[in-house]
């Protein structure tokens, strides 16, 4: 099993943008519906496996893309 | 550009300020594309589809983000059309007791909602254009007062073509801490228009006009000096974000955006703003200026023809207005379809203050709007057309 980061936002807009910047930069990212232990949202959160969260989160942090929390889970 | 010639078997089309046509053939490939393979509601289940189809949205909103010189694509709201932008921008900021200025060159989209406010206890002020629909920058300091809170502005007639100071008001609103509207209808993609230089605070833009997309596409671009919390939203509803609350949600772009956006529409601005891009608003300006300094040269000839607006085509967008003395426009308009395969729009234009600062109201004008793929040779047509029914 894979341990997988979850980046929950808050909107469908903002997880296109996470995407966006991760895939431009060859960041292994995947749209996925939130799981439900972690929220009752229906929307999408962006999931990155863990060994790359680090420059997943420099890689937003410098396109100053929001996003409202990381949690981790086993896919 | 493209003659729209083989398109259209000689017929002349020149009511680009209704909205512009042909589309690139880019905007009907993405259209067919989104309803016949992807098709699904943009974000509103997790789905491959739905997921595809929230980035073609995505995308549009980080076209029309570039093109307006917005930093934050999520500050991209879309909507139905510039009225709706207009609506949500004015109902969503002025409170009873407010005061918001504008000019006599407006669009019913701006001054019906505002007559309405008006109505509900804002103060309105109507600052007078001269005779071409020039608007003395001035004349909008001279009009604040203590609660003035915005000033709300058409960035180019649609009767007229005349271009209103947004730049020179921008720096009288940044300097008095009030926001700034402009309504962009008539310049989105046909003049180069940037927020941050320009000091636009709301920006309420169509899709189906210069941006070349198709009806039923618009939006508001909300700077970072409008504060969120006063704007409220003039729709609340489903969002497909936080479905568990029965709280509209106070984010960008969701508090804006209730109910299923225009997927397929979108789709298509996505693509016709991406050919303005590639063909840069410069350019498409320059090409606009040339084709209406040449109508404008032309209707001046003329014997009986009398235009509106000023004469410098630096001064306006390709929108020119005009009579022939003793004519109706609407004789006009009708001869020029029959007779002449030239199709453009009379009368009033949704404008009577505009035609009001102009001296032709009630009659209206003719009008004759330039786009994209117009062409000197069709407006060499509708001059010999436009000759020929004065010479009648």
């Amino acid at each position: 099993m894979t341990e997988y980061a979850y980046f929950l936002v808050d909107s469908t807009a903002q997880a296109m943008r996470l995407e966006k910047i991760l895939m431009d930069k060859s960041v292994e990212c995947k749209l996925v519906p939130v799981p439900r232990q972690f929220s009752s949202d229906c929307g999408l959160c962006a999931r990155v496996p863990k060994s790359l969260l680090e420059p997943a989160v420099k890689l937003l942090a410098a396109a100053k893309a929001a996003y409202r929390e990381i949690v981790f889970d086993y896919a | 550009m493209i003659n729209t010639s083989s398109v259209s078997n000689a017929m002349i089309y020149l009511d680009h300020p209704a909205t512009s046509w042909p589309k690139p053939p880019e905007v009907a490939a993405a259209m067919l594309h989104f309803l016949q393979e992807v098709g699904a509601n943009p974000g509103r289940s997790g789905h491959r589809l739905s997921v595809e189809a929230a980035r073609i949205v995505f995308a549009a909103r980080e076209a029309v983000a570039e093109l307006f010189g917005c930093e934050d694509a999520l500050r991209v709201v879309f909507g139905a059309n510039v009225t709706w932008a207009l609506n949500q921008a004015l109902h969503g900021y002025l409170r009873a007791g407010d005061h918001v200025i504008t000019s006599g060159m407006e669009h019913n989209s701006m001054m019906r909602p505002l007559r309405d406010l008006e109505r509900q206890g804002v103060e309105v002020s109507v600052v007078p254009c001269d005779h071409d629909g020039r608007l003395d920058p001035q004349r909008v300091e001279d009009a604040l007062r203590d609660n003035t809170v915005m000033v709300a502005l058409n960035h180019a007639s649609n009767v007229s073509g005349t271009i209103l100071p947004v730049r020179e008001v921008g720096e009288i609103t940044r300097r008095r801490g009030i926001v700034l509207l402009v309504d962009a209808a008539q310049t989105g993609g046909t003049l180069p228009l940037d927020m941050r230089r320009d000091q636009i605070d709301l920006l309420a833009f169509t899709g189906h006009k210069g941006l070349l997309g198709p009806m039923g596409t618009g939006g508001l671009i909300l700077g970072e000096r409008v504060d969120l919390e006063r704007l409220r939203p003039v729709l609340q509803g489903g969002t497909g974000s936080r479905s568990e609350s029965e709280i509209h949600p106070d984010f960008l772009p969701d508090c804006f955006e209730s109910g299923t956006p225009n997927g397929v529409g979108l789709a298509g601005l996505n693509a016709g703003v991406r050919v303005v891009l590639a063909r840069g608003v410069e350019a498409i300006r320059a090409h606009e200026q040339q084709l209406c300094d040449q109508l404008l040269a032309g209707l001046q000839q003329i014997r009986r023809a009398r235009l509106y607006g000023p004469l410098d085509p630096g001064e306006r967008v390709a929108v020119v207005s005009f009579n022939l003395e003793g004519l109706e426009p609407s004789q006009v308009g009708l001869r020029l379809d029959e007779e002449f395969n030239i199709l453009c729009r009379v009368g009033l234009h949704c404008s009577p203050a505009a035609h009001r600062s102009l001296g032709s109201l009630p009659r209206g004008t003719v009008r004759f709007g330039i786009g994209f793929y117009s062409s000197a040779e069709e407006v060499n047509a509708a001059l010999r057309a436009v000759e020929r029914i004065a010479n009648d």
